[in-house]
């Protein structure tokens, strides 16, 4: 079985869940199963679920290795994603298939070409009668101009091969349209762009189908996407099911999704397939077809409870539909239509504010790094409830008075209405938010309709909840009457959204509420609308008269989810929190998981004894508690593992009576506090960055001449380095001061020396009530401080630290840890400089490297952890040592810059990265590498590597030139480096730098005249502009690395590769290994 | 203005009205179809019924022309969580809200349709009172159990046509069939003459007639069958209805003669259930029925799985069968009968809607067995 590799925008967790679902199902037939995914943050790469596992590179020679090794009968290419999908052609056209006859299930080659190949997908629909938009292929530019004078503008323009529309775009004029298609062309793995007729603003659907071995075919759900075509459906808001089709269109669309995937050919499995309908006068076309279990699938299987990737796995052994039965009512087979008496609505979630540069604009191209999806009795309950999941903060409030707008207040009403227009016409995140504002402005449902092309039906809804916000705001909390405070809650109001509507605090509201006697009730997900009874408590709250959660008496934990995936905050933390549930099960608890996450495993049903698919707010968490509470047991509530998303709610779930398992929420506030946290360390003679907080420029100034330049600023509680910067001068300091938002006497500006050139540690630990505390493991950074931790690659165990060191290091994480009076996890980042090793922050919880320490040791750190929270000791588990590693492992960083043009792919202290792989060896060299190829970077072997970086790193360098010429490269520098490293006897070429002269390096690049390129940055701006160089670098695919400590451990992976060649190897083998050898 | 659903268990719902004004009674069914509300309301085997919809947010698409199965709302009244003001779609002629008023359907919003159903499910059908305005649910209780039970009681007779008609597809049927609907497997190889029992069938089956080449002369319930043989039919359907089909004993006997003769039967829904009595087979009342769009049926000839649109409180007791007949489809999901053949005569029959609207059109292929056996 192939994984999906690491999380990018367009591929997240879902294909964790889809394949975690498919190895089970696969077990339970009693076959061996080998995994290779490069992704070891992921539950499927545990080492128990396989038989195999290999956390390897997704590359053909690393896969033909694995395949030599295991001899497997047959590759299922179907649960892992675009990856997996074109992993598996790429082997079957190197013959490797073929050659070690090894058949493919799930779908063939020639479906699979179908299905993706844009031009034969077209042609095959033409034959079967079914619409498709005017297009063609092209294969050069000349060709896409052509093409493009019948298709006409805007034009479609889709590369080949590519996921979630990596390289597309709409192009508007000729200018555009070269741009695009240029770009398609290149990113294309086949070099080849479809042009098409556009369709936008035609509604759009998707439908999740599956079909047997018998030609047995099911739809599993319908979707639609309330942004219309021309906003990707990963992009999109989409609901289900599909709510504005009449039954004469929905079976049309029924009857073209059996055609469809019966001429494709995908003879088992499921299929996702999406439409456009021109609401004019309902003609319908078919936009593309992925033969495989997708995003979409994913969320039908939650959005309906029916296990799609489970069921795939088992039809594509050659069972049929009816021979599976549905877990969930048990008695009936999986041969029938899921029909589902609630809404539910995917809302996705962007972090554009992490690239600043980056196009705003919603296109054919996703890019969105993750979802929330809430289920509710209506749309407006639904969608409300989605709207609070995706914890946006006064961001995400519908209901925020256009005067508290920051941007483009003060403006004429004339200007207002213009940017407004402007804001709604063209898709960008945001427009969600300014449809609300311009609601609340009066702005008709036909005007709205004709600026955003939304279904009226859905503007209908936006507007009725617009509606009751006013009323609800003219009433007052005060004189609220029962009918209309339930009418607010029956449309999803949360009680914090209420509070600001109506101006007071939320336990008003709360309180208001219980007095009213109005509280939550519980329905079930049970793929039938209550036509059989359902087995499985998977739950969604619903201001409903009859709940049917009925808790049991048994001894429970609540366990809290991450929400949404953001860069910051990942699949690394559900990983967690599902590890966390096996603990508890362990330990004999029921466990009661929380969250809204669709893409993940925690919200499997069958991973929690049970699950409520909930937003994560203190209102949504209580109603869970309060009913799980009506079991007459106590709850108990554990926010250790999801992030910051569960740990901001700890203080008000334990002021409300919450018992709290694990860390106390004290000593969690004492390590996010920075004066007590100062104090702490202070107490324990532990050295710290020079550090103070200030609130005003006059402040900032006085700290930083106290601590000296450089310094870290940042504002108070942030994750993922957010609004992070590196500042060298009072100038920029002053400038930050300015920029800096909602600063006050609570929240004031942290202000650290930076410092330079310091290595940079991360340890994980975990400790028990008997303050036994146990070191998971010590990773040294590749880059230096002053890039985020979750942007820089990483080693276990340290290779080049000193022994002294670690022992410090140790003695210092037991003393934290100790001191905090740790119980579960906590992780702890350390800079040594000048010998001194310094903390930089403490996190009391789960944090991203445990997966990645986990696969390493094979020890599961984070169920460890929670059957220590459950009360177990670290001896009673017969954990007391510190863990050490199986081999050498590297994890690395994977970016999402290709996405977003423009944007410089330079690192530093705010984190950008969207996912992780892991490489495994006997030697650094060859774990780096590994590690290198898993996140796509292939290090050259030979050519010419540029070498361009600035004066503090000329000398660090020479060393690694001199080891490159070692090697047999040809060195070739920008003037400055380029006279240094002459001066030193290396001999290089020149070249120009970009705005110097011509063919500069970015034209080499682009040349492919250049196979690597070593730039450290030139300051702020510099003049030759370095940005446009590693942008080339990477469009053109070749590594471009940035910082001196990353071209060392380059050096050395390409050593490792000219003198080693890479081997494979399962996690169990690095684990018997260690087995004998003790 | 306020509504109530009472039921004869003593339980009752406070909503909102959601139709015309006043009050109806029936025996209240669900119907778990996600899309089809036009389809349902206008199904005449819904006499006497009043309908849930599982699915929340009905009206969406508001009403259209075509998207009727008689001329007319047919059920007695209807229950909805949430009803759409406005209606979006193309073809939408007018909100949902105003064609039940101006057809004095009496409906019911805004209450918990799936505690309902659930309660529908466990208890079985029951019967049921819709009234608008401010009244007594203690009283409305109360009259529920004066109300008629379905068991014994013939509604065919109030749906059935008054005269024996020759079916005519308007222009607009056509269009719609020809955008929505799906190409018939083949067509008739000569015009052939179909009888259509009328016990309250669906305008859907005789656009399926049509498509298929048949010329569809439709004749009331009670229609001697010598009238009906009169006309020289290449075969003989037996259309869906509502209530009882035990009570119908005059189409019943109709059907025992048609019987005798070898005009190749096929009956679809009460139909089926008519043949299997006819035929000295026995039906019962279902707890509580199967109504919706998604029920698997399995073809037992060839294994086949079809996802079917059902709508039926009754159904034949196999173990009641004859020799000569024998069952030829299967509901997967609680093992009823789902389809009947004669072994030496040309009758069959299913008690799921090959004709779909609303639901899939896998079952299509029943209408050219028709034509087959007719072209024998
Ligand atoms: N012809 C078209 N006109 C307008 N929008 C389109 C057209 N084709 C695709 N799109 C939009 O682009 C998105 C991505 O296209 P799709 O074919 O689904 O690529 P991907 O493989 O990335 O999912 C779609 O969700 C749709 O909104
Ligand atoms: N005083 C400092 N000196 C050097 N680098 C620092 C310093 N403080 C933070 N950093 C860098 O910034 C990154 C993010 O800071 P951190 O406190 O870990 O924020 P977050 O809570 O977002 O992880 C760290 O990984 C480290 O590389
Ligand atoms: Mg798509
Ligand atoms: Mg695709």
């Amino acid at each position: 079985m192939i994984g999906s590799g690491p999380i990018v925008i367009g591929q997240a967790c879902e294909f964790d869940y889809s394949g975690t679902q498919a190895i089970k199902a696969l077990r339970a037939e009693g076959l061996e199963v080998i995994l290779v995914n490069s992704n070891p943050a992921t539950i499927m790469t545990d080492p128990e679920l396989s038989d195999r596992t290999y956390v390897e590179p997704l590359t053909p020679d690393a896969l033909e290795k694995i395949i030599e090794k295991e001899r497997p009968d047959a590759i299922l290419p179907t649960v892992g994603g675009q990856t997996a999908l074109n992993l598996a052609v790429t082997l079957d056209e190197l013959g490797i298939l073929e050659k070690h006859k090894v058949e493919l299930i799930g779908a063939q080659i020639p479906a699979i070409k179908v299905a993706e190949d844009r031009l034969l997908f077209r042609d095959a629909m033409k034959e079967i009668g079914v619409e498709v938009p005017e297009s063609g292929v092209a294969k050069t530019l000349e060709e896409a101009l052509e093409i493009v004078e019948r298709t006409k503008f805007p034009a479609i323009i889709r590369p080949s091969f590519t996921m979630g529309g990596v390289g597309g775009g709409i192009a508007y004029n000729l200018e555009e349209f070269k741009e695009i298609a240029g770009r398609g062309l290149s990113l294309s793995p086949v070099h080849e762009v479809l042009i098409e007729e556009s369709v936008i603003g035609w509604k759009e659907f998707e439908l999740e189908v599956m079909r047997d071995g018998a030609d047995n075919f099911v739809v599993i759900c319908s979707i639609e996407n309330i942004d219309p075509m021309g906003v990707h459906t990963g992009d999109s808001i989409t609901i289900a099911p599909a709510l504005t089709l009449t039954d004469k269109e929905y079976q049309r669309m029924r009857d073209w999704g059996r055609r469809i995937i019966r001429r494709v050919g995908v003879e088992t499995g499921g299929s996702n397939i999406q439409f456009a309908i021109n609401p004019d006068d309902g003609r319908m076309i078919v936009i593309e077809m992925n033969p495989r279990v997708s995003r979409s699938s994913a969320l039908a299987s939650k959005a309906t409870g029916f296990p799609i990737a489970k069921i795939a796995a088992k039809l594509a052994l050659g069972y049929r539909l009816d021979e599976i039965p549905n877990d969930i009512t048990r008695v009936t087979p999986a041969s029938f239509e899921p029909t589902i008496d609630y809404i539910v609505t995917k809302i996705p979630r962007w972090n554009f504010e992490k690239f600043p540069q980056a196009d705003r604009t919603l296109t054919t191209q996703m890019k969105s790094v993750g979802e929330a999806m809430a289920i509710g009795r209506t749309f407006k309950e639904s969608f409300l409830k989605g709207i609070r999941s995706l914890e946006l903060g006064k961001e995400g409030s519908l209901f925020r008075r256009p005067a508290a707008d920051g941007d483009d207040a003060v403006t004429s009403p004339e200007e207002e209405e213009a940017a407004l227009r402007r804001k709604l016409v063209v898709p960008n995140d945001r427009r969600m938010w300014e449809l609300f504002r311009a609601l609340d402005l009066g702005w008709d449902i036909e005007k709205l309709h004709e600026l955003t092309n939304i279904d009226p039906w859905f503007l209908q809804q936006f507007k009725e909840i617009v509606e009751l916000r006013k009323t609800a705001e003219m009433i007052g909390l005060r004189d609220m009457s029962h009918d209309l405070m339930r009418t607010l809650k029956r449309a999803g109001f949360g009680d914090k959204e209420l509070s600001e509507i109506l101006g007071v605090n939320e336990t008003a509201v709360r309180e208001k509420r219980q007095e009213l006697k109005l509280k939550a009730s519980f329905k079930r997900i049970d793929t039938c609308a209550a036509e059989f009874e359902s087995f499985t408590p998977y739950l969604y709250s619903s201001f409903e008269d009859a709940c049917e959660a009925d808790p049991t008496d048994r001894q429970k934990v609540i366990i809290l989810g991450s929400g949404p995936n953001r860069i910051g905050q990942g699949i690394e933390f559900d990983y967690c929190c599902c590890h966390a549930v096996f603990g508890f099960k362990h330990e004999g608890f029921e466990t009661v998981m929380i969250n809204c996450n669709p893409e993940t495993v925690s919200t499997d049903y069958d991973t929690a004894d049970r699950l409520y698919f909930e937003p994560l707010t203190f209102e949504d968490v209580m109603a869970v508690i309060e009913r799980e509470r009506d079991g007459n047991v106590d709850v108990s509530c554990v926010v250790q593992f999801g992030g910051q998303t569960p740990l901001k709610l700890a203080l008000a779930l334990q002021e409300a009576g919450v018992n709290i398992l694990g860390t106390s929420p004290d000593s969690i506030d004492l390590a996010e506090d920075r004066q007590r946290f100062n104090q702490l360390l202070w107490d324990l003679g532990i050295p710290q960055p020079a550090s103070g907080t200030a609130t005003s420029r006059a402040e900032a100034r006085e700290v930083a001449a106290k601590v000296g330049f450089p310094v870290v600023v940042r504002p108070s509680y942030v994750l993922g380095g957010r609004n992070m910067a590196i500042v060298y001068d009072v100038a920029t300091l002053d400038r930050y001061m300015t920029g800096a938002v909602d600063v006050s006497h609570d929240r004031p500006i942290l202000i650290d020396r930076f410092l330079e050139h310091a290595k940079e540690i991360d340890v994980d630990c975990v400790a028990d009530a008997t303050g036994t505390v146990v070191i998971g493991g010590i990773m040294e950074h590749i880059e230096e401080a002053g890039i985020h931790s979750g942007d820089s690659s990483c080693v276990v165990p340290p290779p080049f630290l000193s022994d002294k060191h670690v022992a410090t290091i140790r003695d210092y994480t037991r003393r934290i840890a100790r001191a905090l009076k740790v119980v579960g996890l906590m992780n702890t980042q350390y800079a040594i400089k000048d010998d001194t090793v310094y903390v930089l922050e403490v996190n009391p919880r789960a944090s991203r490297t445990v997966p990645y320490l986990s696969k390493a040791n094979g020890q599961p750190l984070a169920q460890i952890a929670a059957r220590v929270m459950a009360g177990k000791s670290l001896a009673e588990l017969g954990v007391t040592d510190d863990l050490t590693p199986a081999g050498m492992f590297v994890k690395s960083p994977v970016f999402p810059f290709v996405r977003f043009p423009g944007v410089d792919t330079i690192l530093g202290p705010e984190m950008k990265s969207t996912g992780e792989v892991m490489g495994g060896a006997g030697s650094f060299g060859m774990a780096f590498i590994k590690a290198m190829l898993g996140a796509g970077q292939r290090l050259p072997e030979s050519g010419a590597v540029c070498i361009t970086v600035n004066n503090d790193d000329k000398n660090d360098v020479l060393p690694i030139a001199q080891g490159l010429v070692a090697l047999g490269f040809e060195i070739i520098g920008t003037r400055g480096t380029a006279a240094y490293l002459r001066a030193h006897g290396v001999d290089c070429s020149v070249v120009y730098k970009v705005n110097e002269g011509r063919p500069s390096l970015a034209d080499e690049i682009v040349n492919r005249r250049i196979s690597m390129v070593i730039n450290t940055p030139h300051g702020r701006e510099s003049f030759f502009d370095d940005k446009a160089v590693r942008r080339a670098a990477m469009m053109a695919g070749i590594p471009c690395i940035t910082t001196i400590t990353g071209a060392a451990a380059a050096l050395e992976a390409i050593r490792a590769l000219k003198t080693e060649g890479m081997e494979v190897r399962a996690l169990q083998d690095y684990y018997s290994a260690v087995a004998a050898n003790q | 203005m306020n509504a109530i659903l009472a039921l004869e268990d003593g339980t009752w719902f406070q909503g909102v009205s959601a139709g015309a004004p006043g009050h109806t009674e029936g025996e209240v069914v669900f119907n778990t179809s996600m899309s089809g509300y036009q389809e349902i309301l206008t199904d005449p085997s819904y006499a006497g019924q009043i309908v849930t919809m599982t699915a929340p947010q009905i009206g969406n698409y508001g009403v259209a022309e075509t998207d009727v199965e008689s001329g007319k709302p047919q059920v007695a009244g209807f229950i909805m969580r949430d009803l759409s003001p406005v209606a979006s779609n193309f073809r939408a002629l007018g909100s949902l809200r105003d064609y039940l008023t101006r057809h004095n359907i009496v409906a019911i919003g805004d209450i918990d349709t799936r505690a309902l159903t659930r309660k529908l499910r466990s208890a079985g059908v029951m019967r049921g009172i819709i009234a608008t305005g401010t009244i007594d649910p203690a009283q409305l209780v109360e009259k529920t159990r004066q109300i008629a039970h379905m068991e014994g009681s013939d509604l065919v007779k109030d749906v059935t046509c008054k005269a024996a008609y020759d079916f005519k597809t308007s222009l607009a049927d056509a269009v719609d069939e020809a955008t929505y609907g799906i190409a018939p497997l083949r067509r008739a190889k000569r015009p052939l003459r179909v009888a259509a029992y009328d016990f309250g069938i669906k305008q859907n089956i005789l656009r399926r007639l049509a498509a298929h080449g048949c010329e569809v002369r439709v004749f009331p319930a009670s229609t001697p069958a010598a009238d009906v043989l009169a006309w020289k039919p290449d075969g003989i359907f037996l259309s869906n209805g509502p209530g009882d089909p035990a009570a119908v004993t005059y189409a019943i006997d109709n059907i025992k003669e048609l019987s005798k003769t070898d005009v190749p039967t096929f009956g679809i829904c009460l139909g089926h259930q008519l043949m299997g009595l006819a035929l000295g087979a026995k039906t019962y009342k279902l707890k509580f029925g199967h109504r919706g769009g998604n029920h698997p049926v399995k073809q037992l000839s060839s294994g086949a799985i079809e996802i079917t649109s059902q709508n039926h409180g009754f159904a034949v007791d196999p173990d009641s069968l004859p020799s000569n007949v024998k069952v030829t489809h299967l509901n997967l999901y609680d093992g009823t009968v789902e389809g009947l053949r004669h072994t030496d005569k040309p009758m069959f029959s299913v008690q799921y809607h090959p004709e779909a609207s609303p639901g899939p059109h896998d079952a299509d292929y029943l209408f050219q067995e028709f034509l087959d056996e007719m072209e024998k």
